[in-house]
């Protein structure tokens, strides 16, 4: 469905929080970028240039995916959610409400990050243990909290937060 | 698992302060909805990138920008030379010789460190600013490079800053007590040969920026970033641009964690504001995480050598001296302040009353040094906390028992230092108690064997660690007599408006420390109302009344200063509207209260005026008062008393209060890989009264976590060329989820006699979690040759080397009996 402009530039339409964006991007664009500066959604944050941090951690088709390791043009036809998409009409998801009770954010920069990451985690693991968790935020750092807080949220948060 | 044990008996049921209220800054940053510095925009902004020098050391011969310019969508560029037209060179805190360093901006002749800033451009992504950098023609002649402090002072060394004369910055030497005849007294004497303290940093997840408005009509430029002390940067910036402080609005809003790093960023926003004003258009910049790594707030390394320490048979310790030698980097942004900063802890947790420290400090090939989380304090820390192992490894005391010995004691409280620093509160020897059972230390013999069995090397550590808050500036005078800077300042601004908000504005910038909510909690128990109804403005404008010149957040203090504004402006307002409603009700002031959201007849509740109606009054709603209503906005400076110190002695008190932590932990050693694997770990904190538990417990974790990073993974390597080696996550290893040792945390309440809530400045943890790995590490390879752990920073190859020439470090320790 990709229709090249020109050689640099190319028009892409991705789904993203329910709503499809076409747009005409340059095709070096990283998706991070096209997600922030194009579309204003800018939630989702940069913290390195290397692909380490895992601050601009999006679910791409339900896999958490760093969004810099990927160009716009690659996201071509995709379904993506952004933080911006977890909680509907302001009700906070239990995830989000159990960062809060745990105090799993501090300065809230990797806060995104983490919540893709954890989301995409209890979608396909609803009761993780301590360990999974560790393991599946292994690609997201944090430099305020030291991780513990996070963990306890996101265990806590499992089968909807009941537990 | 959490015990907590208080001493504070000021927690009533139903006050905010004391409880841990969930934090009012989330719900904004779980949902996206947090703004950045980088999350704004303005209409045809151009993105600046900045060319970086690929040399560590070398004169400029040329720049060519014109392949830039020509560039489509390029709107300008900023070289030094331009730069050393359009401003003057930042004020020097330091006297000479450092004070002759001519730091600009951008690079003028000659670029000192490898990721050193040297031209500017701007164009209308950020990707075509990328390309047009690459089109910069820079010609360099390099240099001869030196990248070891101890070189830098050598004879014959590569001069820096030629101005200088050489690459001091800036030496003295600190002397209290009777250190000779301490000496003289000594059944021991133990020489430490070499000790040194890495260099790392916090690296906060976000790094730098700014976005940069230029007003043509009035000259006022308007910074939205995320500088963490608004107070400094102005005063550097305003002399530099050669405007007054008036022109330099500074607006912080959510900030991506700061740790002191961000404290030094007024060069590049004064690259951002010439660019600003040249192209008329506002200027958008944020730094790279390589070039965050290659140039911005090195923590200070620092080296102390020929260390001697007087021992009495008994295990007492009389005093020590040393050699330090602080090693800068390129430039002196904040230094040579370390020069001093040190001091406010120079005797440790203990109560030796001889010192002798000779400090000196150099400039090297390196990136700039300034503030970070332990500023200087956690060097002095680690080098006591080694002070006291090497002690007890070498004279076979136990290392707890040697401590507790020489621990400032309760009764000692408050105690003055033997360099008239005052240690407020505390209980030393029952936190090390505390931290020991967290850790399980009773059964280390037996985890010992077990680990052996194993064929496993364990050893138990422990860290004992300062967080001095709070300054008096007047240090400052101590390392140049001529500066005239002295005490602290902190603003609020509390004010009823006319639906009855009570709106909160601070002077501080915080970058996840919970202001919003602890100020809140503070208001809300004054004013006798919700918390909820407390209403405290994001972030920083130095355009509000809530500005000072110490304003900012940094060098743990706003439960003591920012909070003493809060508290002090709640008080105000809490007066005035007792006054507005007797003014109302035509009775004393001594009739009114305020409970549950009014004011109220005490002894007619029925008669309540809600906080809307008082809001209303002097807006909105003035007439008939026979005189004028008060102005329900209320303003306070909270401002500690200090004394200048004595610059003769270099002796006074340094700062207000002083916050303990203790730390402890297990560590397990590889003697095949040398791998170190913290296996338990505790840390007992005491800051006087919390205002939010919660909170507080989240600073001594990210502080130790910190601390982890940097005793086993975090250095910023340099290959002797003046490359950095680590320039970015992948090299330069922070702590992730897996990384992270089981954490026990406890917490004691030793509320401060010397600030209004009886609250300590915390945040920094003093580095506790580098000094117990140390020993940890030390431990554990008692029984494998006894190495002496003489580093701060130990990854599994230096453990290694001790492990396989364990002579090598103990041939470096030698013991004096008398």
């Amino acid at each position: 469905m990709s229709v090249s402009t020109t050689s640099t530039h190319r028009t892409i339409a991705v789904e993203i929080n329910g709503t499809t964006y076409e747009r005409d991007v340059p095709v070096s664009r990283l998706l991070v970028h096209f997600i922030r500066d194009d579309l204003d959604l800018t939630g989702t944050h940069v913290g390195c240039d290397t692909g380490s941090c895992g601050a601009c951690t999006v679910q791409l088709g339900g896999d958490a995916v760093k969004s810099c390791c990927l160009l716009a043009v690659q996201a071509d036809g995709t379904s993506i959610t952004t933080v911006e998409g977890l909680a509907g009409d302001g009700e906070l998801t239990a995830l989000q409400r159990s960062f809060h009770e745990h105090h799993a954010l501090q300065c809230g920069y990797c806060t995104p990050g983490m919540l893709m990451s954890a989301t995409a985690l209890l979608e396909q693991n609803p009761r993780p243990s301590e360990h999974e968790v560790k393991v599946a935020l292994q690609g997201n750092i944090c430099r305020c909290t030291g991780y513990w807080n996070i963990i306890e949220a996101v265990v806590a948060a499992g089968d909807g937060g009941d537990s | 698992m959490t015990a907590v044990e208080t001493e504070a008996g000021r927690l009533q049921q139903g006050s905010a302060v004391g409880q841990s209220v969930p934090r009012k800054e989330d719900n904004r940053l779980v949902q996206g909805q947090g703004v950045f510095f980088d999350d704004m925009k303005r209409h045809g902004m151009g993105y600046l990138h900045f060319v970086r020098s690929p040399y560590a050391h070398a004169r400029i011969e040329s720049i060519d920008v014109s392949a830039a310019l020509e560039l489509p969508g390029v709107y300008g560029t900023l070289t030094g030379d331009e730069v050393a037209i359009l401003t003057d060179p930042f004020f020097q805190i330091a006297a000479p010789p450092g004070g002759h360093v001519k730091d600009y901006a951008l690079a003028v002749g000659k670029v000192r460190y490898l990721g050193e800033p040297v031209v500017a451009v701007v164009a209308e992504t950020r990707e075509l600013a990328r390309d047009a950098a690459e089109l910069v023609m820079v010609d360099y002649d390099p240099l001869e490079v030196v990248v070891d402090a101890r070189v830098a002072l050598a004879e014959g060394a590569p001069v820096l800053h030629e101005e200088c004369g050489g690459n001091l910055s800036y030496s003295g030497v600190w002397e209290w007590g009777d250190v000779d005849a301490a000496f003289a007294e000594a059944d021991h004497v133990v020489s430490i040969g070499e000790l040194h303290f890495d260099r790392f940093n916090s690296t906060p997840l976000e790094c730098g920026g700014a976005l940069v408005e230029y007003n043509r009509g009035t000259g006022q430029w308007t910074m939205y970033t995320n500088n963490q002390f608004p107070g400094f940067a102005a005063i550097m910036m305003g002399p530099a641009l050669r405007v007054g402080i008036d022109k330099l609005r500074i607006v912080t809003q959510d900030i991506g964690g700061g740790f002191g790093n961000k404290i030094t960023s007024h060069p590049q926003l004064v690259v951002c504001c010439l660019l600003a004003r040249k192209l008329n258009r506002a200027i958008q910049w944020t730094e790279w995480r390589t070039d965050f790594h290659q140039s911005m707030s090195h923590g200070n390394e620092r080296w102390f050598e020929d260390t001697e320490v007087a021992v009495k048979a008994d295990g007492t310790l009389l005093g020590f001296r040393t050699k330090a030698i602080d090693d800068a980097g390129a430039y002196l942004r904040y230094e040579p302040l370390s020069g001093v900063i040190w001091s406010q802890v120079a005797a440790g947790m203990y109560k030796w009353r001889h010192i002798r420290l000779d400090f000196t400090q150099a400039m090297t090939n390196k990136a700039p040094v300034s503030p970070n989380r332990g500023y200087s304090r956690m060097q002095q820390l680690w080098f006591t906390e080694r002070v006291i192992d090497i002690v007890a490894h070498t004279l076979g005391f136990d290392p707890v028992e040697i401590r507790k010995r020489n621990y400032v004691q309760p009764e000692d409280m408050p105690y003055e230092t033997p360099n008239g620093c005052v240690y407020d509160s505390g209980d030393y020897p029952r936190a090390l108690d505390m931290a020991l059972e967290l850790v399980g230390a009773d059964m280390i013999d037996e985890r010992r064997a077990e680990a052996a069995s194993r064929g496993k090397l364990l050893g138990l550590g422990i860290g004992s660690t300062l967080d001095s808050g709070t300054n008096n500036f007047g240090q400052s005078q101590l390392i140049n007599p001529d500066l005239q800077f002295s005490g602290n300042n902190e603003v609020a601004t509390v004010k009823l408006d006319i639906f009855g908000e009570i709106v909160v504005t601070l002077g501080t910038t915080p970058q996840g420390q919970g202001h919003e909510t602890t100020a809140a909690q503070v208001v809300a128990d004054i004013l006798h109302c919700d918390v909820d109804m407390v209403h405290v403005r994001v972030g920083h404008d130095s355009y509000w009344n809530s500005h000072a010149g110490f304003s900012g957040t940094y060098a743990s203090q706003f439960a003591v200063t920012g909070l003493g504004a809060v508290k002090g402006a709640a008080d105000m307002l809490a007066g005035q509207m007792v006054k507005l409603a007797s003014m109302v009700f035509q009775c004393p002031e001594e009739a009114i209260e305020l409970a549950e959201g009014f004011a109220r007849i005490k002894d007619n509740p029925d008669a309540a005026l809600p906080f809307m109606a008082l809001g209303a009054i002097p807006n909105a709603n003035n007439a008939g008062f026979p005189e004028d209503p008060p102005t329900m906005n209320c303003r306070y400076v909270y401002r500690p008393f200090f004394e200048v110190p004595d610059k003769e002695r270099k002796f006074g008190n340094l700062t207000l209060t002083y916050s303990m932590q203790i730390h402890a932990c297990v560590v397990e050693i590889d003697p095949e890989t040398g791998v170190s694997d913290v296996v338990d770990y505790a840390a007992v904190d005491d800051c006087g009264v919390r205002i939010n538990p919660q909170i507080v417990e989240g600073q001594v974790m990210g502080a130790t976590a910190h601390a982890i990073g940097a005793a086993l993974w975090e250095t910023f390597a340099y290959d002797e060329d003046g490359n950095l080696l680590t320039p970015n996550f992948y090299d330069y290893h922070v702590p992730h989820a897996l990384d992270m040792p089981p954490l026990k945390t406890a917490a004691i309440e030793s509320p401060s006699p010397f600030t209004p809530l009886g609250t300590k400045g915390m945040g920094e943890g003093g580095g506790g979690g580098i000094h117990c790995i140390c020993a940890g590490i030390q431990d554990a390879l008692r029984v494998a040759g006894g190495a002496i752990v003489t580093d701060s920073h130990n990854p599994y190859h230096r453990v290694w080397e001790l492990l396989q020439h364990p002579e090598r470090s103990r041939e470096t320790v030698e013991v004096t009996s008398t």
